[in-house]
């Protein structure tokens, strides 16, 4: 046993080397230029202005809705080809009716001007999110449906996830228009497998 | 100052905060033609870095000046191909 062993791997060895010893200059010569072309080619693609953001939208508060709208349109003004997929309350924020009506939580944030045990009241959020509204007007902040329209003018691509539309039993009319439907998961992670940025908010 | 180059067209976006004097400003500057300038004139004090910083990553636009003076902020723009 010891002995047929080794001379087995003895009898493999100068065979590997057979095959090492196989490809002639030309093909290696061949087989550089084509690796080569293949760098180039990686290259010039980096090159190109197709630079990708992938931002997925999982919020549907007032102020989380700001943040992925405020990056989607200031990133295409910087030449980004944008897609942003909505999922679960961020589906909201591509909602025509309900992003007219986005609240603010006026409780588990602590930098509220209540505490949260005041902020738990009925009629608390409504309160906040007027506060909220009325410093959005005062500031000439953009609104949520100015940043969406200004953003689907600018190239952005809305995406409203399949899968949450029919839990939260939603219309697929329920939408801006411009808003792409029928996608899910899939279809994100291949936007963020090309994307130079990916956020989750 | 601005005497070195000729105004093409001025753009207010005075009251206006982030995002909108640059998504504005780039809107603005894709109507121009090649080597027109373009005028900002904002009252966001945020617009002097973030439209320095937009013309320095974005291609086809040159920063030619930009002006702090009383509450206006102004930025010159230059089309560029």
């Amino acid at each position: 046993m010891s002995t047929d062993t080794p001379d087995a791997s003895v009898d493999d060895a100068p065979s590997d080397a057979a095959d090492g010893d196989a490809p002639s200059r030309a093909e290696l010569a061949a087989r550089v230029e084509e690796l080569e072309a293949q760098v180039a080619a990686a290259t010039t693609d980096e090159g190109d202005d197709g630079k990708k953001m992938s931002i997925i939208a999982t919020k549907g508060t007032l102020d989380m809705a700001y943040p992925p709208l405020i990056l989607a349109s200031t990133a295409a003004a910087f030449g980004y080809e944008v897609t942003v997929f909505h999922t679960f309350w961020g589906l909201d924020i591509l909602h025509e009716e309900r992003s007219t009506d986005l609240k603010l939580s006026s409780v588990g944030n602590p930098n509220m001007p209540v505490p949260n045990a005041v902020g738990a009241l009925p009629g608390m959020d409504r309160v906040t999110t007027s506060m909220m509204e009325k410093k959005i007007a005062d500031n000439d902040t953009a609104t949520i449906e100015e940043l969406i329209e200004t953003s689907l003018e600018m190239g952005v691509e809305f995406q409203a996830c399949q899968m949450t539309i029919e839990l939260m039993d939603y219309d697929e009319d329920d939408f801006f228009d411009g808003v792409t439907t029928g996608v899910g998961a899939a279809t994100a992670v291949q936007d963020m497998a090309e994307a130079d940025i990916q956020l989750l908010v | 100052m601005s005497a070195e180059f000729d105004i093409t067209e001025t753009l207010d976006v005075q009251g206006e905060s982030c995002p909108m004097p640059v998504v504005k400003t780039k809107n603005a500057i894709d109507d121009l033609g090649d080597g027109d300038v373009l005028e900002v004139l904002a009252t966001d004090s945020g617009s002097m870095s973030d439209i320095d910083g937009w013309a320095a990553s974005t291609g086809g636009v040159e920063l030619l000046d930009q002006v702090e003076g009383g509450d206006v902020y102004k930025h010159y723009v230059r089309k560029t191909e």
